[in-house]
């Protein structure tokens, strides 16, 4: 039997597959080594606790907010804007991606407008949807259906315009009418893509909220960042900012799983 | 309308409609191909005839296969009999009907994987029988037939990304007889196959095929695979694609891959070769 090579000499082959348990080694190793640079930085009082907070400092500052019940109450404030947006934006660009996608028609309708669109930055639009709605709720809702729906309008049109012809000519050889092949054949083709692409946009939904609650918001994870900014609070900063970081990641996982359990068979 | 009426007999339209076993009694073609050309515009904006007035029968219950260069335009032909795209001009009928976009009467079996991937096996040859809404005991059974005749019953309930390309095309096959159609197309099924996985569907083919003798239209590239499972061989040329000649193979049924030494086998082979390969001779007498 031939010489197995050895770990280290796998780790510096390239594309060469390694152990799970060197995975999640040196991925705990890179947390540990950002939290002790952390830890030295501050508490070594190298950089001084204004600008930046020992990590016991953020915990802290999150356990008396949670007590006291206003770290929720911005969470939920933050979530629900989030929430709100996303979901419109996904149950327009969902059917019109998939239209977009199949139909060329539709397509060359929509892309030369949304493609100029898509590129300019949500945050240009911020003054004007002040101008136009306010500083509600309804303002950050829009600027997270602004800079979600047309990325997604694309990403939409592409899953669907990849889904190859020849499965629907083959239902069409199995009695499929032109009507029925969208939802017969179309629609369960694209569900991996559209979750893949939800997926994505929905982190950049997180983004455009923390953009939206810096300019005009009475609550929400970016409004208290920025009035903790005012008084000099440096731990509830990095207090709202882990926070947007975790509900990110569990948003995303929410994601994988979903996918896992609904479109299994693209695995 | 008129002249479709006129060509499938001389009679008035109006008894065309009402007296279909008239019309079933003279002995006809059950896949007609009439005078089919297609044209298409190609990038330095000429015109590429892909087919130039091509037309045979496919009599009911025949084996027929249609072998050729690539580029010959066997493929296309096999789509506008799918009614998957339009001819430029002639027409093909099924049964004496021109044939007006894809149905269900007639199979096709892809040169691609084209298993529905969010569906197992099972419901992948279950797909043509939901959307003709027969009964669920119904469908259970034709399905298990099918996945019997193909070997694949212990797979039923996998995925197709879990499958051989062999069993894919298996499925495929299974899928497309499922439905029962009147023609089976078949689009160089085992193209993509490597040589032992293709012989091992030739025979499986050959054995489905000698059960149900169902009328089929296959296209290949591969002679020796055109001789073993056709009745007839139709022999094509390139550009402009045309039929040139038409072959019967005496070989009798039931046929085994052993049949490929026979002399018969190699005499037809030698003729399609020379058919498609005009200039190798010369090579040879030069």
């Amino acid at each position: 039997m031939a010489k197995r090579r050895s770990l280290l000499q796998r780790c510096v082959t390239p594309m060469a597959e390694i152990p799970r348990s060197a995975v999640l080694a040196v991925g705990i190793a890179m947390w540990a080594f950002l939290l002790c640079g952390w830890l030295i930085l501050s508490n070594g009082g190298l950089v001084p606790p204004m600008f930046l907070p020992t990590p016991a400092a953020v915990l802290k500052t999150g356990w008396d907010l949670l007590q006291n019940g206003t770290l929720l109450v911005h969470v939920w404030s933050s979530a629900e804007v989030v929430l709100a947006g996303f979901i419109i934006s996904s149950l327009i660009a969902v059917p019109l991606g998939l239209l977009m996608g199949t139909f060329p028609i539709v397509q060359a309708m929509l892309e030369p407008v949304v493609n100029f669109i898509r590129y300019l930055p949500v945050t240009a639009f911020v003054p004007l949807f002040i101008l136009w709605i306010g500083i509600g709720e309804e303002q950050r809702i829009t600027v997270i259906l602004f800079g979600t729906f047309f990325q997604q309008l694309i990403m939409v049109s592409d899953v669907a315009r990849q889904v190859p012809k020849d499965l629907l000519n083959a239902s069409y050889t199995l009695g499929t009418s032109r009507a029925s092949v969208l939802w017969q054949v179309l629609a369960p083709a694209a569900v991996p893509g559209v979750l893949d692409a939800l997926r994505i946009t929905m982190g950049w939904a997180w983004t455009y909220l923390v953009v939206a609650e810096l300019v005009a918001a009475s609550s929400g994870l970016g409004y208290i960042s920025l009035k903790a900014m005012r008084g000099f609070q440096v731990d509830v900063i990095f207090l709202a900012i882990a926070i947007i970081g975790a509900l990110g990641l569990v948003t995303d996982q929410g994601f994988r799983f979903l996918r896992f359990k609904v479109a299994s068979w693209a695995q | 309308m008129g002249a479709i009426g006129n060509s499938v007999m001389v009679e008035s339209p109006v008894s065309l409609a009402s007296s279909p076993e008239q019309v079933a009694a003279a002995p006809r073609a059950k896949l007609r191909v009439d005078n089919v050309s297609l044209h298409y515009a190609n990038r330095k904006g000429g015109i590429t005839v892909a087919l130039d007035k091509v037309s045979f029968d496919v009599p009911e219950k025949q084996f027929a296969v249609l072998v050729g260069p690539s580029g010959c335009g066997k493929s296309s032909l096999l789509y506008l009999a799918a009614g998957l795209s339009e001819a430029t001009s002639g027409r093909i009928l099924l049964d004496g009907k021109p044939i007006d976009g894809p149905g269900a009467d007639r199979g096709m079996v892809f040169q691609g994987y084209t298993l529905f991937p969010w569906l197992t096996v099972r419901q992948n040859v279950e797909f043509g029988l939901k959307r003709r809404k027969l009964p669920a005991a119904e469908r259970r059974d034709i399905v298990s037939h099918y996945l019997e005749e193909v070997g694949l019953t212990k797979f039923a309930d996998s995925y197709s990304s879990h499958l051989s390309g062999g069993m894919k095309q298996r499925v495929a096959i299974a899928r497309a007889l499922a439905n029962d159609p009147q023609v089976l197309l078949m689009d160089e099924p085992f193209g993509a196959l490597d040589s032992q996985t293709r012989m091992q569907m030739q025979r499986l083919l050959l054995r489905v095929w000698e059960r149900s003798h169902k009328t089929v239209l296959f296209v290949t590239h591969d002679i020796d695979e055109a001789i073993l499972l056709g009745d007839r061989v139709l022999v094509m040329s390139a550009r402009p694609g045309r039929i040139a000649r038409e072959l019967t193979v005496p070989i009798p049924h039931p046929r085994s891959m052993d049949q490929v030494m026979e002399p018969d086998f190699i005499a037809l082979k030698r003729e399609i070769l020379e058919l498609l390969h005009p200039e190798r001779e010369s090579d040879e007498t030069d």
